[in-house]
């Protein structure tokens, strides 16, 4: 599975969700597939997707909080985990799209090949938790996750890219984006 | 001042939202805040997913406060740089000055001596307390931060945010 077909089958699954998505190629694909007032767009700040998704959710137990982070992402702020295992969201959903590559800067290798993401996420208190290799299980997993509360995580197994394929650059400006969000967050 | 009155004046501004990690130098506050069921205290394991749930809680319409050591600052800088201050999002930085005037421990030396510099690098304004009319100060310069929509900082030393002894 392509990882930008994978962005947009979850975003397709959307209606009312606030999406958080992580810094690099998974930002620039999630604009390209479906732009939504309700996406927030990571432009830097690599490793904190989920944690302002936290801060979403905790304050908004109303909305469905998702995120939509990479395994470097995930990585790189692995104690946020524990955090929201601490806090116990029933309202957040942690989407990681795992191509066991840093794509956004020339496709160098992570370490997720060998680190089993879903089993970290179990041991940090992730009460729903998938890892899925093909669309028809990303969809099925996505449905579930959407449709019941409960702290969430998937590791969506995708395949390594060509970076030159890649989607562009986010187009608004972060203020832009930051204010068209609030908006849509407190709607 | 005490924590208590920090609470006090942190709470009119309705900044009701605190994380952070926690320092020796801000014991009695983060004791207070605890606490204190007028704020919501969600801790963090180190300071750049403070900044990161801190953001979001100003998405969700929170005001926060966020609780750390200078040492964590040295963790945060690009968060504070590629999140509050990109987005424009305010929030009150509360920094336990460890290593100020060199009365410190070894490990505390470099940073105790470059905290306020760093601050200046990135561009957050700053206030050291325990100065005269310092509740004034402070005021004023809360009311910065939600002007210009951008993080500010308190520089905390020992002994200043203490609640009175019995």
């Amino acid at each position: 599975m392509k990882r930008n077909e994978a962005i947009s089958c979850v975003l397709s699954l959307l209606k009312r969700e606030v999406v958080v998505a992580a810094n690099g190629m998974i930002s620039r694909e999630a604009h390209a597939a479906r732009d939504r007032t309700s996406n927030f767009y990571m432009l830097g700040s690599m490793g904190l997707a989920s944690s302002i998704a936290l801060g979403i959710a905790v304050n908004k137990p109303s909305r469905k909080v998702v995120v939509l982070d990479g395994d470097g992402n995930v990585l790189m702020g692995l104690g946020a985990l524990a955090m929201a295992g601490n806090s116990q969201p029933k309202n957040l959903v942690h989407f990681v799209f795992d191509n066991e590559r840093y794509e956004s800067t020339g496709g160098q290798p992570s370490i997720s090949n060998k680190i089993d993401l879903d089993k970290i996420a179990l041991a940090s208190g992730y009460k729903q938790v998938f890892k899925v290799c093909t669309i028809a299980e990303l969809k099925l997993a996505s449905k579930h996750v959407l449709a019941n509360d409960g702290l969430s995580f998937v590791v969506v197994k995708v395949s390594a890219d060509d970076p030159k394929d890649g989607a562009r650059r986010v187009s608004q400006s972060p203020i832009k984006i930051a204010n068209r969000f609030i908006a849509s967050v407190n709607l | 001042m005490t924590s208590r009155k920090f609470c006090k004046l942190i709470h009119e501004e309705r900044i009701t939202f605190c994380t952070g990690v926690p320092d020796s130098t801000l014991a009695d506050l983060f004791r207070e805040i605890e606490k204190d069921k007028r704020f919501d205290y969600v801790p963090s394991v180190r300071e750049d997913l403070a900044i990161g749930l801190a953001t979001g809680a100003f998405f969700a319409n929170r005001r926060s406060l966020v609780l750390m050591q200078n040492s964590g600052l040295g963790y945060c800088l690009n968060a504070l740089a590629s999140l509050p201050l990109l987005y424009h999002v305010p929030m009150l930085l509360v920094i336990g000055w460890r290593g100020y005037g060199n009365h410190d421990s070894p490990e505390h030396t470099i940073f105790g001596k470059s905290t306020t510099a760093l601050l200046k690098a990135v561009g957050i304004p700053y206030l050291v307390l325990g100065s005269k009319k310092e509740e004034e100060k402070i005021n004023l310069l809360i009311k910065q931060m939600h002007a210009n929509h951008m993080p500010v900082a308190l520089l905390v030393r020992d002994g200043i945010l203490k609640n009175e002894t019995k």
